[in-house]
């Protein structure tokens, strides 16, 4: 590899480690997590939407923690492992958020997604069974404006009850909508 | 029947009450697995060889004349590859052709805080970044119009030299039937004064473009586009080649929501770029000039007077609008006819006029935002018609279904209505809601509220006048038993190419799997208009249905001869073709398309769509018309806090009469992403400007072009939601299929305005309904004022002579009583060309007489 100091300035060679595997990536040292993953290591799947910290399309995982990589800089990152979305499946199995995420609708235009599944990755990591609460709290800097956020929430739930090997589904509503015709004493509660 | 009922024989067609084996189930949709494992490639995902990278100069002024533009800093910069200035592009694009007054880089003159005025290209984004602050920019500073108001006041000078009138760009008066006699007959007029204000898409993906030179001189541009049918026409005037030479592709969008439906200065910035530069050319929007670009929502004042009988039918209705255009005509003559056009459809209207006008001022200009020009006056009569209940001492759902416009009927604006089950709808969210228990009856606070609404499947005539079809489809199917579809269409996160894959699938009895689709190429797939006004699955689904039909027959016919049975005794199902009751004597499908393929040779079916002709044969009939109408009916229950004027959405009820659900998970989506939206308009959304000081310019400027500080809901924000979906097929729809992407959106505002009244006992005619609203008109109850907040007054609008066109009740023939053109009245059709000479000579008419 490069010496450093053969390097112009403000120029950073590192390695990265990423999904398990190294990148050694040549990048102007301002850049952040979000560029260099971008433009030097070709994993586009980690998107952006501001650039700013607002909006959480940009979340990869860092040592197993949910960040914004548009707010950290590529070489804050060395010496950690990285995980983004093409590292959440096992080979070609989906992982069971993605698999949740693509049955059940909660990717419309799929551009907030791959932040919304990292985040809710790490916490089916430290919670396999949160209540909706909890998913709210997690995913609160997420924005998503196709879904109405419903969906997202429901297949977070569903892919922490089959990893736990549990059978709960989202309700029968949710795939074919509610009964207009159902009598009110059932509804009314 | 035949030994598995769900499937579709031949001859038959998919009859309305035929069961589909896979529209109506909840498939993954076929872009899933790619959404999800971030394979999808968006237009920013793409990167090419030597690939330049290429920033915009916007201007810092709202309304000036360029006096100077110095590149020569930026040009001088280590790794600046070129730069583009507008009169190396001198032609005007725009989406309509009545309006083309867009320069891809301003010539002469820049008209909004953020109007493109340069571009530079460079090895980096950072040095283009760079060296676009280096570019110096001289202006000579002209007055500006911040607001409808202004620019009436405000004749000269003019935006645009077009306009109908001074700075009001557009100017529409259409009477149906004797409005006065209408107002006449009613028991009581009711009148009010309602504000939508504008809002913008926001859609998570920015704006981005790759513009990659090709040999002979060729072009493809690729790009977050809704419409890449018309950005491939803009691309062929601005660059002046021929459109054989210039390629554009839609990549997935990001979202979309109508804000990627113009073509836009960014796309042939980077085509003129990568044919100067001879490399690929990448634009990628920062959020901020995703704010600039805007095309959202119009800010409407709205005036409605509206008569009805003591039994609360509606006898006539008068509407005035006044839009805030912004800086350009985008679509905004449609969107000006569209805050008219489709008040009719819901409920029995027998006399209307609508009078519209559209005002320039110099502000990001204003377009399609899902509903396009409907909701703001939707708003404004479903909350019209809830005081209307109050005084009248009906139950707002009850004066609804009095008034139902029934099906297959014409309206009084000449809009042919199909089915329409806006009735069902209703009493889904009534009986859902518990609506007849607990309405009027809930604890000070708490609150329950009611609105409907309607939207087009597909707006009837293509932007520009033409004979060809809307939509194309095209399937090429070989040996292998893959069966690849191409369709221009795109895929914006509605489901796009599911409806297409599903359709196909089942005509032809096959898998998902067993299709590959290529979509939204203008060189490799057949025109479909795009993504907008709900079109898809009516236009696309058509064509589909069309070629899928074809290549089924084709099939057929080679499978008869092979099994010597009659064509119309085969069915074509799990992945095979057999005699209808005997399974096991039939062929698999990748066999019979063998048997075809031996038969008549390479094969290949095409199907195209034109929707019905509309009876409106007056001037301004082309907007509104549809081959068929969705319906939605909501009751949202919030739960406000009367001393802070804070409320929280707390359970939503939505009945949308879809006609077939393709995907009711997909449908629900929709539905769900529209309850989404509708509450963030209702309660928060807001794009508004405001003027720095005179020492700092005057110029008007965006309060906040944030991710952040644009306020839109979040997860916390969302309330419970029930969604009904009233599934009964539409004739005129493929598979009874109606739109869902747009229509469900339109109810919600005026139902959480009517929800806080319930509440409160105040009335917010205005949208967003913020706490500060409500606390402002809580306090003008308490001072014994009225118990409302929301304008007062509409200004005083020339909209010219009405239109006059008798109705289908008065016997009238869908024309105007007397053609405008002997009245000298311009036509609002036609190209831009014939404007620009209309102009000339209106112009050198003047110079005669003076």
């Amino acid at each position: 590899m490069t010496s450093p100091t053969s390097l112009p300035p403000g120029v950073t060679a590192a390695v990265l480690r990423v999904n398990g595997e190294d990148y050694p990536v040549v990048f102007p040292t301002h850049h952040t997590l979000l560029e260099v993953l971008r433009e030097k290591c070709g994993l586009t799947g980690t998107k952006h939407g501001c650039e700013l910290g607002e909006c959480g399309a940009c979340a990869v995982r860092v040592d197993g923690e949910a960040v914004l990589s548009c707010l950290k800089l590529a070489v804050e990152a060395q010496g950690c492992a990285v995980q983004t979305v093409e590292g959440l499946q096992n080979d070609n199995e989906l992982h069971p958020l993605q698999r949740t995420f693509a049955d059940f609708g909660a990717a419309q235009c799929g551009y907030c997604t791959p932040g919304i599944l990292m985040v809710a990755s790490a916490l089916l990591d430290r919670n396999d069974d949160p209540d909706d609460a909890e998913i709210f709290e997690a995913l609160s800097g997420n924005l998503c404006r196709c879904t109405g956020y419903h969906r997202i929430v429901t297949a977070v739930r569903w892919a922490g009850a089959m990893a736990r090997g549990d059978d709960w589904r989202p309700p029968e509503e949710d795939f074919h909508g509610a009964d207009s015709q159902a009598p009110l004493a059932e509804r009314s509660g | 029947m035949v030994a598995n009922p769900k499937v579709a024989a031949l001859g038959r067609g998919l009859e309305s009450e035929e069961e589909y084996r896979l529209i109506g189930t909840a498939f993954r949709r076929v872009d899933g697995r790619a959404k999800v494992t971030g394979q999808t490639q968006f237009a920013d995902d793409l990167n090419f060889p030597r690939m330049a990278y290429v920033k915009l100069v916007r201007s810092t002024v709202p309304h000036a004349r360029i006096r100077n533009i110095d590149l020569s800093a930026a040009l001088a910069m280590d790794g600046v590859l070129g730069t583009l200035v507008g009169t190396e592009l001198p032609d005007k694009f725009g989406i309509l052709p009545v309006s083309e007054d867009e320069h891809a880089l301003a010539v002469d003159t820049v008209r909004f805080v953020g109007d493109p005025v340069a571009a530079v290209a460079a090895v980096s984004e950072d040095i283009a970044h760079e060296a676009a602050l280096a570019v110096k920019v001289e202006y000579e500073l002209l007055p500006t119009i911040s607001s409808f108001d202004e620019a009436l006041k405000t004749p000269e000078p003019q935006m645009h030299d077009y306009a109908d009138d001074g700075n009001i760009h557009k100017k529409v008066s259409l009477k149906f039937g004797d409005v006065e006699e209408g107002f006449e007959e009613a028991d009581v007029i009711l009148e009010d004064t309602c504000y939508f204000e504008g809002n913008t898409h926001l859609a998570m993906e920015q704006h981005s473009a790759v513009g990659v030179p090709e040999d002979e001189g060729r072009v493809t541009v690729y790009s977050s586009t809704q419409t890449p049918h018309y950005v491939h026409r803009a691309l062929t005037k601005v660059l002046g080649l021929p459109a054989s030479r210039i390629r554009v592709v839609a990549c997935s969008n990001g979202g979309g929501f109508g804000g990627k439906s113009d073509p836009f200065n960014h796309e042939m910035v980077v085509a003129k770029l990568a044919l100067k530069l001879g490399r690929p050319c990448k634009v990628t929007l920062t959020r901020e000039e995703v704010f600039y670009c805007h095309r959202g929502r119009h800010p409407v004042l709205m005036h409605l007077r509206t008569g009805f009988t003591k039994d609360g039918s509606i006898t006539s209705q008068h509407l005035r609008t006044a839009l805030d255009g912004g800086a350009f005509g985008s679509y905004g003559v449609a969107s000006t006819y569209y805050t008219g056009a489709l008040q009719t459809t819901t409920y029995r209207i027998p006399n209307y006029w609508f009078e519209g006008a559209r005002a320039f001022t110099n502000k990001p200009p204003c377009g399609p935002k899902r509903g396009h020009g409907t909701p703001q006056p939707r708003f404004a009569f479903e909350v019209h018609l809830d005081k209307a209940a109050h005084h009248l001492g009906i139950d707002p759902a009850e004066l609804r279904l009095r008034n139902l416009q029934p099906p297959d009927s014409v309206t009084a604006n000449w809009l042919r209505i199909g089915s329409i089950e806006l009735g069902e709808c209703i009493e889904a969210v009534v009986r859902g809601s518990v609506w007849k228990e607990r309405y009027g009856k809930l604890p000070e606070g708490r609150g329950l509220g009611l609105a409907c609404g309607a939207y087009l499947c597909g707006a009837g005539l293509p932007i520009y006048w033409n004979h060809m079809p809307q939509s194309g489809v095209q399937i090429k199917l070989d040996r292998s038993g893959c069966v690849a579809v191409f369709c221009g269409e795109t895929e914006i996160g509605q489901g796009s190419d599911s409806v297409l894959a599903a359709i196909v699938a089942e005509v032809l009895g096959i898998e998902l799997e067993d299709i590959r689709l290529c979509v939204g190429d203008t060189d490799l797939t057949p025109v479909d208009l795009g993504s907008y006004s709900s079109r898809v699955t009516m236009m696309v689904g058509h064509a589909a249905m069309q070629a899928a039909e074809r290549a089924r027959d084709t099939i057929a016919r080679a499978v008869a001869a092979q099994l010597e049975v009659p064509e119309t005794e085969l069915v074509f199902a799990d992945r095979r073709v057999f005699p209808a009751g005997d399974p096991d004597s039939g062929i698999d499908f990748s066999a019979a398309v063998v048997a075809a393929e031996a038969r008549f040779g390479t094969l290949g079916t095409t199907g195209s769509y034109i929707p019905p002709r509309a009876p409106g044969r007056y001037r301004g009939a082309g907007v509104g018309p549809s081959p068929t109408y969705s319906y939605s009916a909501a009751v949202v229950e919030v739960e406000v806090d009367p001393q802070t004027g804070v409320y929280d959405c707390r359970h939503v009820w939505m009945a949308h009469d879809i006609g077939q659900a393709i995907n009711p998970v997909l449908a629900l989506g929709q539905i769900e992403g529209s309850i989404y939206m509708g509450l963030g308009e209702a309660m928060m959304e807001e794009q508004v400007f405001r003027r720095l000081p005179r020492r700092l310019s005057s110029a008007l400027v965006h309060k906040m072009p944030s991710l952040l500080e644009y306020k839109s809901p979040g997860f916390h924000d969302m309330p419970r939601m029930t969604s009904y979906m009233i599934e009964s097929r539409d004739e005129r729809a493929p598979m009874g299929a109606k739109e869902v992407g747009q229509g469900p959106l339109l109810p919600i505002m005026p139902a959480v305005a009517n929800a806080i009244f319930d509440a409160v006992g105040v009335r917010v005619d205005q949208v967003p309904a913020t706490p500060e609203l409500i606390l402002k008109a809580l306090e003008a109850r308490a001072r014994g004022r009225p118990a409302r907040v929301g304008p007062t007054r509409f200004p005083k609008v020339d909209y010219g002579a009405p239109v006059e066109v008798p109705t289908p009740e008065q016997g009238g023939d869908g024309r105007a009583k007397h053609d405008p053109k002997h009245r000298g009245l311009r036509s609002a059709s036609g190209t831009m060309k014939d404007r620009e000479d209309a102009l000339k000579e209106r112009r050198s008419a003047t110079l005669t007489t003076a």
